[in-house]
């Protein structure tokens, strides 16, 4: 009676529905990627004139005018991915209650650790390489237009970096991704859990107790301590996960700021205690998505 | 093989007891009806079945717990918890790639093939499509899954009548070819009565009557009498007594029907009819069948 069975990959399509169902996780980099051009574009009215003047500045200088625009594209482009990344993971096990698809998808055999995996590969996984792409996608825009400009005006088209500058750059920013969301996943987790967790309100449940917990600590304590953990885990990725100053803020050893591959410390990354509490926690929130997911009804 | 069994099958939510002993079996290749009131645990015996809930007692499904089976019972076990459960924001191009990406008995082409003899568009967002449009949909994607055990939780709640019947014919015509089980929840008696091999009537949590439709036409007959007929009538123990147009319509169950024949014109009981005489409230003379609630 059966007919041969079909080959089935059940994580791979959880990801893909996922993607069907926020269209936000493509839409966000992609917009913002559009944004950042066209802000981008709007500055280059002037562009030759401008850079005649910044090649008389100081070495220094000279670097933080010409790379501001590869470092602010790739900040916004971060920043909005946390923020579609907030939202994506207090819907994600939330929604499917609310809309009972709960209901539609449990009747498939896909188990709940692989629906709960999918869900939170998404911001850990799938936003970092979308964002990775539209951040490179973007400077390389940049350098391409600011270049064809610069050629047409009869300015130096002259970069302060190499070839092996730039590969560097791509692959710090990789590294930097990825350090991120290792870090930010206690954070991702405890979305899910409460995304999994509430009947309604996802968002106050999720941010009220910490701010709770941090007021409470200091009316009882006098002391900050929750205060300063949370601050470090939601703004300390860079400073666990890179050394020195902030990509051209600052001046580095020979006086000029220091590219993005000189920054990166991997071991100390991984030697932070931080990061390992930080995903035992993330690993025990998920593993709460799944116990919650089994037994939690269509609200 | 038992495809259901239950023993002692319990469930309580805080104080209210949801399922208070059910003891079920159901072999293969049968379409059994579970018919209740509201409330009177049919869901809930069907999420334990599904391994939705947790339970206490007994309980096989395809020889699985499906509490702590359900992966594996979800292979061979397709439901429709109710209709309106399939994604709003989802394709119906996308629901078809995404079952026949996650189950291995899913049969993509029968499912394209039933939607091409719908209205319903492969472009379509499952939100523009019209209630009745859904089911079929769902119905498409659920027939084309070559599962030995389906089970339909109140399939056809807030459809209009052309989509119920539409959906128990494709039902019958399409899916059922013996070797599966199909349980289906309904309070709609009729439309499910002509399609049902065994029918279970649950009721505040407990089971109390379960049987093949042969046994019941043999056991249960209506006899339709006459005032001056209704005493003796009375003497033969109806289970359940109604008057319809002035006649007194009387319940029997195992009476000898040569008896019940002597005083009135004797037919097979309706399921709707058992349902009310079952679990309607203990019989009485002055009992109108529901009308006027």
């Amino acid at each position: 009676m059966s007919q041969a069975a079909n080959a089935t990959r059940p994580f791979y399509w959880s990801v893909r529905r996922e993607l069907w169902e926020s269209r936000s996780i493509l839409v966000a980099p992609l917009a913002t990627t559009g944004l950042v051009l066209l802000g981008f574009l709007v500055s280059t009215i002037g562009l030759p004139g401008r850079r005649l003047e910044t090649l008389t500045l100081d070495p220094l200088h000279q670097l933080k005018v010409i790379g501001e625009p590869y470092v602010v594209s790739g900040v916004i482009l971060t920043g909005v991915m946390m923020i579609v990344a907030l939202f994506y993971c207090l819907g994600a096990l939330f929604d499917e209650r609310r809309d009972r698809s709960i209901l539609f998808w449990k009747s498939l055999p896909v188990s709940d650790l692989t629906t709960v995996l999918s869900k939170a590969a998404i911001p850990m996984a799938v936003m970092p390489a979308l964002t990775l792409a539209a951040i490179v996608g973007a400077q390389a825009i940049i350098l391409l237009v600011s270049t064809l400009i610069l050629a047409g005006a009869g300015v130096s088209t002259a970069i302060p970096w190499s070839l092996g500058d730039i590969v560097g750059e791509g692959v710090a920013l990789a590294y930097g991704l990825v350090t991120l969301s290792l870090w930010l996943a206690p954070v991702y987790g405890w979305l899910l859990l409460v995304s999994a967790w509430a009947r309604r309100a996802p968002f106050l449940w999720a941010v009220l107790p910490p701010l709770a917990l941090c007021a409470g600590e200091h009316l009882a304590f006098r002391s900050n301590l929750f205060t300063a953990a949370l601050i470090d885990r939601l703004t300390g990725a860079d400073a666990h996960a890179f050394v020195g100053a902030w990509p051209l803020s600052g001046q580095g050893p020979a006086g000029l700021p220091p590219l993005g591959l000189a920054r990166i410390d991997p071991l100390r990354f991984l030697g932070s205690p931080g990061l390992w509490v930080g995903l035992l926690i993330a690993a025990a929130c998920l593993a709460g998505c799944v116990w919650l997911r089994r037994r939690r009804e269509p609200i | 093989m038992a495809c259901i069994e239950a023993r002692d099958l319990r469930k309580t939510y805080g104080r209210s007891v949801a399922l208070d002993g059910v003891d079920l079996r159901v072999e293969e290749g049968r379409v059994l009806g579970l018919i209740g009131p509201n409330g009177a645990g049919k869901s809930t015996a069907l999420a334990a079945m599904l391994g939705l809930i947790e339970f206490q007692g007994d309980l096989r499904v395809l020889g699985l717990n499906p509490w702590t089976e359900r992966d594996r019972l979800m292979a061979q076990v397709c439901f429709i918890a109710d209709v309106a459960v399939l994604p709003r924001w989802m394709r119906v191009r996308q629901a078809l790639d995404y079952v026949a990406g996650v189950h291995p008995r899913f049969d993509r082409a029968k499912a394209e093939a039933f939607l091409a003899r719908t209205t319903i568009k492969a472009a379509s967002r499952i939100r523009e499509l019209s209630k009745g449009m859904v089911t079929q949909l769902h119905l498409a994607l659920v027939m084309a899954i070559d599962a030995r055990l389906l089970v339909l939780d109140e399939p056809t709640l807030g459809l209009d009548i052309l989509y119920r019947k539409a959906f128990y014919d494709g039902l019958i015509n399409d899916y059922f070819d013996g070797a599966r089980t199909i349980v289906v929840t309904t309070h709609q008696v009729e439309e499910v009565q002509h399609i049902l091999t065994d029918v279970a009537f649950i009721d505040r949590g407990r089971i109390v009557l379960h049987a093949s439709m042969e046994d019941i036409e043999i056991r249960f007959a209506e006899l339709m009498v006459a005032s001056d007929a209704l005493d003796a009538a009375r003497a033969l123990r109806p289970i359940h007594e109604r008057q319809l147009f002035g006649r007194h319509i009387l319940l029997f169950d195992n009476a000898d029907r040569d008896r019940l024949a002597a005083l009135g014109e004797v037919r097979p009981a309706s399921l709707a009819d058992l349902f009310v005489a079952i679990l309607g409230g203990p019989p009485s003379p002055s009992a109108t069948s529901g009308a006027g609630a």
